[in-house]
């Protein structure tokens, strides 16, 4: 084979490879465009009035991810599914936020942590690679991460919407989910850098807790409650 | 823990602590799902530092046989020496393998990060033995197809469709384009080389070749990957210094007895200075 059929050859790989890839971007631009309109949905529970409407909050946004379905199903056909890795960097971001929204959906209906196996079934993928796309456990950790975030943010505004018992519920939830990722052992990558946050939401929810305690505002729903 | 209570900022009541400590140890939906997660993140992990370990072993090994492929332009007996570095070679070949054992049944786009500088370095090696044996360049299907190798599993061959006996690893087109692009500037110091043994037929040669594969990589372009254009600018500097020895070689060869060809050449890429060819 000449150098020129070689290169040419190559040059036909790589045009078919940038083919691929201007597919897979169209349709994670749709995915980040039906992400985005859940995050608003979501984003209404931290306003005051937001609160009593959380049931139906989430069932709009249980509707959203019907959305979403089909459009990670489009995406699968994108690409040969063996080479999941091979463009995993197109959808990583947008497969992070929508493990978050469903994580964080999951929260506000049952207040328990998501499973992967739930998200994965929420998304409509699989968990293991063995068939076919499925959500790679580090952006599985990554959407919970962003999640721990979003509670802290959460506990502030409760307390402000005057709910004084969530961030004890919350500050419960965190610290779990918090030796949780003690166990792990990361490396030094992206993951290992958005877990160093999470002592920081940690640190904000103790200090909510510790507002509401030293003014007997925690106590005194409760027994509120009680009566 | 220690450390967070010492430092000042509001503490949450003892009795949370406990919790929280109470919470670690507990069998926890949440922590027994961490722990598999730990388990498969470590397990991935380590995969991952074993193929980087096996990847610089195919690197010092492939730098080797390069150094030694350097060696046949001053050397009576080149057949010696183009014979060890098919030995070196086979050694690479078999790290190369263990790596494939590695990637059995795993997405090798995961992992590629690992063994992408041996691979690269492996076809660099190999594209320069092959230029110095066939004057051509290998093509990636030579190279695939001297990637594939068979595992004799004890015991069990017989249970094993016969597929699983045979394992390929795959030079992927990105990576043997980056591993050519580095061959051309062991091209052009055995250009180099050559000149200083007196030989004048190498250097027009090896500008010839250069020169296709430069019109090559003109030819992709900024179509491949990002490293690519990047080693085109060096391709560049490799291809103009062997275009000017045989500049040097055409002008003044015939002037000059062929002992001093050397001396020529070397203050010639020593000091690119326009008034030299007036001197």
């Amino acid at each position: 084979m000449s150098v020129t059929e070689m290169f040419s050859y190559i040059q036909g790989f790589l045009s078919a490879d940038q083919d691929v890839r201007e597919d897979i971007r169209k349709v994670v631009q749709t995915l980040e465009q039906t992400a985005r309109e859940i995050l608003t949905v979501l984003q209404s529970v931290h306003q005051p009035s937001g609160f009593k409407e959380i049931p139906s909050k989430c069932a709009k946004v249980r509707e959203l991810f019907c959305t979403v379905r089909t459009q990670i199903a489009d995406l699968k056909t994108k690409f040969p599914m063996e080479q999941y890795y091979r463009f995993h960097e197109h959808w990583r971001f947008v497969l992070q936020r929508l493990a978050f929204l469903a994580a964080f959906v999951v929260y506000l209906e049952s207040e328990a942590l998501v499973t992967r196996e739930e998200v994965a079934q929420i998304l409509g993928i699989e968990v293991v690679r063995e068939k076919g796309f499925h959500l790679d456990v580090e952006d599985y950790l990554a959407g919970v991460l962003i999640m721990a975030s979003e509670l802290s943010r959460l506990a502030v505004n409760s307390v402000t919407a005057g709910d004084y018992t969530r961030p004890l519920r919350i500050s419960n939830f965190i610290n779990e989910l918090d030796s949780g990722f003690r166990l792990l052992n990361l490396k030094n990558d992206p993951l290992r850098k958005r877990y160093d946050g999470l002592k920081y939401d940690v640190k904000k929810i103790e200090e909510v807790v510790y507002d509401l305690s030293i003014r007997g505002l925690a106590k005194e729903q409760e027994s509120a409650v009680e009566k | 823990m220690n450390k967070r209570e010492g430092d000042g900022v509001p503490r949450k009541n003892t009795d949370a602590v406990q919790e929280r400590d109470g919470s670690a140890n507990s069998s926890s939906p949440v922590i027994a799902a961490f722990k598999v997660f730990q388990q498969e993140l470590d397990t991935k992990h380590d995969k991952y530092e074993r193929l980087v370990k096996l990847s610089r072993d195919v690197t010092i090994e492939s730098k080797r046989t390069i150094f030694l492929l350097h060696r046949v332009t001053s050397v009576t007996d080149p057949e010696a020496i183009l014979k060890e570095a098919e030995v070196k070679l086979e050694g690479v070949r078999q790290k190369i393998g263990q790596i494939a054992e590695e990637l059995r049944g795993e997405d090798i786009h995961q992992f590629h990060r690992a063994f992408t500088p041996g691979i690269q370095e492996f076809v660099e090696a190999v594209s320069f033995l092959h230029y110095i044996q066939h004057r051509s360049l290998i093509s990636l299907e030579e190279i695939n197809a001297r990637l594939v190798f068979m595992r004799a599993e004890k015991g069990s061959a017989e249970d094993l469709p016969p597929g699983a006996q045979v394992l390929t690893f795959q030079v992927t087109p990105s990576d043997y384009l980056l591993g050519v692009a580095d061959l051309t500037g062991e091209l052009m110091r055995m250009c180099i080389s050559s000149v200083g043994n007196g030989d004048i037929d190498t250097p027009f040669q090896l500008s010839q070749f250069l020169r296709q594969i430069h019109d090559g990589f003109s030819f992709i372009g900024n179509t491949g990957p990002y490293e690519v254009s990047k080693k085109l600018h060096t391709l560049r500097q490799s291809l103009g210094k062997v275009e000017d020895a045989c500049y040097a070689l055409k002008v003044r060869g015939s002037e000059i007895p062929k002992h001093m060809l050397a001396d020529v050449f070397s203050s010639r890429s020593a000091l690119i200075d326009p008034e030299e060819g007036v001197i």
